[in-house]
């Protein structure tokens, strides 16, 4: 695969700053999204998908800003750009999806006219012009009777069918970027398969990059090239899909790993990982896992660690005890 | 919808028959009666009797409701006992004067309370915003006749702007439309304004901006859509209050309107006259009521079904 870099995201810092404290929601993320490529985020509730992703496009919402980092699309940097600059790559070259259908679309406005206006904002076509190609849109991603459907409210279209219907909008100027938040969850699981496979074969028509954030590593495992997982605003692990699966490396990937479901094992339940999230808004020394992770020692708590570059550069690890070449010997079994 | 409205249109027939009642026992309660007032201080006993008798006042009350109920259906709203011409002459020439009033009244409660309502919410907190709000909380502080009175002093009688009474030109009724209409913009202000802040966290709002939508599409097209739904009911609700307000407006400024009527009728014990004008006036309010209900629904049938 010809590797080329379409987005690049250098040490991202965003932060709330709020009454309490300051929010240190996204926390120096690096991230690399090659053309045609899906890289998947995934992580617990609250450890920073959405604003990563939402920082990507410059609407983090209030009290929360971009302190610090980069956010390259082709090579041009996007923090600090205006309004109106942003204006002309948000729905354009960059566009998201995001996680509630249900509550995505403006009630009151055709699902056409919702998928025609972003047409006419960034390529300028009239109204009629527009409109058709809302209605192709509206076909590419499998909706009968797209000429009826246009013209609908979204209470009159199920859950699937509005998730088509943002895929639809998202696509439409053919972005070369983008990223999808969570953009199955709300969905069953049959209607979840069928989005998934959609935007497989749409992404190998159009050719964009795609970031995919979800906390479900079943969809992981099944859609993405490479994935990131995020803890506390950072970046744990970071490596190929396969490479995650066969030999996760940080104990927090482990835990996650292993409260997977398997099938072909006798499990005798499910394993949930106890504990949750450190608050962004807490002070931290040492390495944010410790709370949670069954092998930290003293030194978790007083040093933070890095994220390592494996020998290979092929994959990345925030953890004092990892080392290349030999597995953790201590606590967990590998998976 | 046809559903809809059927169900609403038949629910209102139960509550213009209670209007008719309760008006009719209220005036019952009224001490001295039209008799008493046509006949004039110091009038035999006699002649009130006979006045009585001839107005059919001494027939039982559930004759009297019934018949007047009979006339009703017609069209017949008795005869005044002051000027001895049906009611209904009168009430006909006056009320289009109060429906107008009620009607520009209604506009400057629209126009004014929602472009001040986005004004503060499209920035909250700022300058802007606290002063719209400041305004707004006097404007429904204030009650409407005492308003009135300022309003008729500064522009009438000091600036000259304002003919002080009468309803014959746009000039005589800038200023009762005014009064009668701002503390309903001002509620309408504040709604507006919590609407708007409401619904621009909504994801749509975001998938808007996300899109690239430019700001004041965003606005205007995505948010004010969905904000202005709630905002009409309580524009209908002013309505109401507009139409009890129109007979203290009327008095200040000498409009010649149904609420002026109703009052000076309650003065002359012109019971005939005053059943006949709050019974057509709660007529009109019903109707309005009906026509916003109906109105919501429309806008609201999307949110409902999510
Ligand atoms: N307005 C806000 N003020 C303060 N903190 C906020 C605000 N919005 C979000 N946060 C914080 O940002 C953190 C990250 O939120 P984010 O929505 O990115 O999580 P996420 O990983 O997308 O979770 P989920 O899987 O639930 O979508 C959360 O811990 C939350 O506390
Ligand atoms: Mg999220």
């Amino acid at each position: 695969m010809a590797q080329e870099k379409v987005l690049e995201i250098n040490q991202l810092k965003t932060y709330f700053h709020t009454k309490r404290g300051i929010g240190k929601v996204v926390d120096g993320i690096d991230l690399t999204l090659h053309k045609g490529e899906t890289l998947g985020i995934v992580g617990e509730s609250g450890c920073g998908k959405s604003m990563t992703s939402l920082s990507v496009l410059q609407l983090v919402p209030d009290p929360g800003k971009i302190v610090e980092g980069s956010v390259r699309l082709n090579n041009e940097e996007l923090v600090g750009k205006s309004e109106k600059q942003m204006r002309n790559i948000r729905g354009n070259q960059i566009s998201m999806i995001f996680q509630e259908p249900m509550t995505s679309l403006n009630p009151v406005i055709s699902v056409g006219e919702q998928i025609a206006e972003t047409i006419r904002e960034h390529q300028g076509l009239n109204r009629k012009q527009a409109f058709q190609k809302s209605i192709e849109m509206l076909k590419l991603v499998g909706i009968p009777s797209p000429e009826k459907r246009a013209k609908q409210e979204p209470f009159q279209l199920s859950g699937g069918m509005r998730q088509r219907v943002m895929i639809a909008m998202a696509l439409a100027c053919n972005p070369e970027v983008l990223i999808a938040d969570e953009p199955t969850t709300a969905l069953d699981v049959t209607i979840q398969s069928q989005i998934l496979k959609l935007m497989k074969n749409l992404q190998k028509k159009l050719k964009m990059g795609i970031i995919f954030i979800t906390h479900d590593l079943g969809v992981v495992a099944e859609t993405c090239d490479r994935v990131a997982v995020m803890y506390a605003g950072e970046i744990v692990e970071y490596s190929t899909t396969e490479e995650l699966f066969r030999h996760p490396k940080h104990p927090y990937t482990k835990g996650l790993l292993q409260s997977l479901p398997k099938l072909y094992e006798d499990q005798e339940e499910l394993q949930a990982m106890e504990g949750s999230i450190p608050s962004p808004f807490k002070e931290h020394q040492g390495c944010k896992f410790t709370d949670r992770c069954p092998i930290a020692e003293d030194s978790c708590h007083q040093i933070h660690p890095d994220l390592k570059m494996s020998s290979d550069h092929s994959y990345q690890v925030r953890c004092l005890f990892y080392q290349e070449e030999k597995e953790l010997t201590k606590g967990m079994s590998s998976v | 919808m046809l559903a809809f409205i059927t169900k609403r249109l038949a629910q209102t027939i139960p509550v213009i028959f209670g209007i008719t009642l309760v008006v009719f026992l209220i005036m019952q309660m009224v001490p001295g009666d039209s008799a008493q007032v046509l006949a004039g201080e110091g009038a035999s006993k006699e002649t009130i009797e006979n006045l009585r008798h001839n107005l059919g006042l001494d027939r039982p009350l559930y004759v009297q409701y019934f018949d007047s109920i009979a006339g009703l259906f017609q069209g017949d709203l008795g005869i005044s006992a002051k000027s001895h011409q049906p009611v209904i002459n009168e009430i006909t020439t006056r009320l289009p004067i109060s429906v107008e009033l009620a009607f520009y009244s209604t506009l400057i409660t629209i126009i004014l309370g929602m472009t001040a309502g986005i004004i503060s919410a499209v920035r909250p907190y700022s300058v802007s915003d606290m002063s719209v709000m400041v305004v707004a909380l006097l404007g429904i502080s204030f009650p409407s006749f005492w308003l009135g009175l300022i309003l008729m002093y500064i522009f009438s009688v000091e600036l000259q702007w304002f003919p002080v009474s009468g309803w014959d030109s746009v000039k005589h009724m800038i200023l009762p439309a005014f009064t009668l209409g701002a503390s309903g913009a001002a509620i309408v202000a504040r709604m507006t304004r919590s609407s708007m802040l409401e619904v621009v966290r909504q994801d749509y709002i975001r998938t808007a901006r996300a899109k690239g939508i430019r700001g004041y599409l965003v606005i205007y097209k995505h948010a004010l859509r969905n904000a202005l739904i709630p905002v009409i009911t309580v524009v209908g609700l002013q309505f109401g209050a507009l139409l009890g307000g129109t007979v203290l407006i009327e008095s200040v400024f000498a409009i010649n309107g149904l609420g002026r009527l109703i009052v000076e009728s309650i003065r002359m014990r012109d019971i005939p006259m005053v059943q006949g004008g709050i019974l057509v006036a709660s007529l009109v309010f019903v109707i309005v009521n009906l026509f916003v209900d109906i109105l919501y629904r429309f806008f609201n049938r999307r949110i409902d079904l999510n």
